[in-house]
């Protein structure tokens, strides 16, 4: 057990290493010099000077890069060209709305689309299924945005029950929060259960073609008591796994969801900062959502050694 | 009642009625002759006319009028070229980049290391934000965005393919062609290859759809296609400060956006039902 959990350990090194190294040659990718495209159009000669010695462009690319990588460990992500401000507290301003947004989909939607996939696969081929499957591929056709104004229209706009836009930090009350962030999670729920509800049908289908759920209908055992000792304990892994590698997914949903909602949250960060050519911004705000992504992951292998006995060899 | 595993089979195949393909390759066809020769007929929409703002839908203007006084409609049927050259160029370059080194992956170990390797760090940067970030430093255009959209999709393709291949390196055919001396670029081109290309057509619709959905949400995010190279996410952009008084800005695109993206979708499930090697040995046992 303890091997395998190193050696998962382990294997985060080489991916947080080309994450670092993609987002720094990001700048370096493009056609132009890159102090001036930071500099801005605008910008004269003097400053883009200037902006060269600050972040280090006038070095050779392998020690700027070795400067990177170097100040990032220490969790030292630049400061910002627009403010002056040091990324990582940008970032660390922004964090809430983005955390409250992800892990409220996240619940919203695995309460959902866990049951309705289960269901679906318990009844493959009613109508309950073919309903589910028609859902789920409206979630992820219909653009996120497009779901977003339909549910303001709706809720908000009309109905009068829902702020239109905005956010209300948990400072400001829980009840004001919740209202804030309802519709936005639900705009982003329809995405993520349609991903959700797919694998956690099609893998329960699976499961309950096994010899053991056979055996086990064999040897008299009812129907809930075949979906709830036998079936259900193997979907645990399967569906950890759908929430994990469609959390890249969410992450940017939450991009979208939070320009729609006008929620202050890391992607309107990111997009205002490509907008004004922050580059230390967006090369921060990559890196955070990538290390988050990295270590949901890496729970997500961990847990299987929870779940799944023969993994642990 | 629970019915046994081939009748839960048969189910599902008739579950998935063949309505629903002939709507969506009918949808397809509708847009792709509107993407085709829309443009010719209507010209490109950009004719602003200030007596026109905001105007809701009319005989005069099909989808009303955006904020410019440019005709919704006019510029909902010439954003269909660019959305559907977005989709179609962004499926042509990920599958042959992707599918290359899906192929080579699947066949050689020592590339295999790199390739995976390196398709786990890209995969670990969330897509739609390293196309954003590479849209900003590539600066705006319809390649560049093409670009920035097939990046992320580059290792999820070359994983699937990756996948397809080891599973068919281990059929009784490549180990008679190994056998009798085949060289291994003939193998691959002969063998491996053309028994991948099922799944790599399903992959190209998925592929398609979401970089249809990437345009559009580039756009919305204001770093897509330039706004007077209409798509249909920069005319959704377009109403995005207008939504409360002229929703039908975001209305019209947004519909024909998802009808497109739900038929390729469906499209692409019922090619997946046709060629995953694992339903079929599912089917078969």
């Amino acid at each position: 057990m303890s091997n395998f959990v190193v050696r998962r350990l382990l294997s985060v090194i080489p991916i947080a290493l080309i994450v670092l190294v993609t987002v720094f040659l990001l700048l370096h990718i493009g056609p132009g010099d890159p102090a001036a495209l930071i500099a801005g159009e605008n910008a004269t000669p003097a400053q883009i000077e200037q902006i060269r010695e600050r972040l280090f462009l006038d070095r050779p690319l392998l020690e700027q890069l070795f400067l990177y990588l170097s100040h990032v460990v220490q969790l030292d992500l630049g400061q910002s060209v627009y403010s002056g401000l040091p990324v990582l507290s940008l970032i660390a301003q922004r964090i809430e709305p983005t955390a409250v947004l992800a892990v409220s989909t996240l619940l919203l939607s695995v309460l959902i689309a866990v049951p309705m996939g289960v269901w679906a696969a318990w009844r493959a081929g009613s109508t309950v299924d073919t309903a589910l499957i028609v859902a789920s591929v409206l979630g992820f056709s219909v653009p996120v945005f497009v779901i977003g104004y339909v549910l303001v229209d709706v809720f908000a706009l009309r109905a009068g029950w829902l702020p239109v836009q905005g956010y209300k930090p948990l400072s400001s009350g829980l009840w004001n929060c919740f209202r804030s962030i309802i519709l936005p999670s639900v705009t982003l729920s329809f995405l993520f259960s349609a991903l959700v509800a797919r694998i956690t049908r099609a893998t329960m289908i699976e499961v309950l073609a096994e010899d053991y759920i056979r055996t086990a209908r064999a040897k008299g055992a009812g129907n809930r008591r075949i979906l709830v000792v036998h079936a259900l304990k193997n979907i645990g892994v399967p569906v950890v796994t759908v929430v994990g590698t469609s959390f890249a997914a969410l992450l940017g949903g939450v991009v979208i969801t939070e320009s729609v909602f006008n929620i202050p949250g890391m992607g309107r960060l990111t997009v205002d900062a490509i907008l004004t050519r922050d580059y230390p911004v967006v090369q921060g705000v990559l890196i955070v959502f990538s290390f988050v992504l990295i270590t949901v992951n890496l729970l997500v292998d961990l847990s299987y050694a929870l779940f799944d006995p023969r993994v642990r060899q | 009642m629970t019915m046994s595993p081939s009748k839960t089979f048969a189910a599902m195949r008739s579950a998935r009625p063949g309505l629903a393909v002939s709507l969506s390759l009918f949808a397809l066809a509708v847009v792709i002759l509107m993407a085709i020769f829309g443009p010719i007929v209507l010209g490109s929409g950009n004719g602003l006319n200030p007596l026109m703002r905001l105007k809701p839908p009319s005989a005069l203007a099909w989808f009303g009028t955006d904020n410019l006084g440019r005709d919704v409609f006019v510029r909902t049927i010439s954003g269909a070229r660019n959305s559907v050259m977005v989709g179609l160029s962004t499926a042509v370059v990920v599958l042959l980049i992707g599918g290359t080194l899906g192929v080579l992956a699947g066949y050689f170990k020592w590339v295999d290391r790199v390739v995976m390797r390196l398709a786990d760090g890209l995969m670990a940067i969330p897509g739609i934000l390293l196309a954003i970030a590479l849209v900003s430093v590539l600066g705006g255009g319809l390649v560049t965005i093409i670009i920035a959209i097939s990046v992320p999709e580059i290792p999820r393709t070359a994983r699937l393919m990756r996948s397809v291949v080891l599973s068919i390196r281990e059929l009784p055919f490549i180990t008679a062609a190994v056998s009798v001396g085949s060289s291994t670029p003939k193998i691959l081109l002969r063998h491996v290859v053309p028994n991948a290309i099922g799944m790599l057509s399903v992959q190209a619709t998925y592929v398609c759809a979401a970089a249809i959905l990437s345009e559009a949400a580039l756009s919305f995010l204001g770093v897509g296609t330039p706004p007077d190279v209409p798509s249909w996410g920069n005319v959704i952009a377009s109403g995005k400060e207008y939504f409360r008084l002229a929703p039908w800005i975001i209305a019209f695109p947004g519909v024909i956006l998802s009808i497109m993206v739900l038929s390729i979708n469906i499209i692409g499930d019922r090619l997946r039902d046709r060629f995953d090697p694992r339903l079929a040995a599912r089917k078969a046992s």
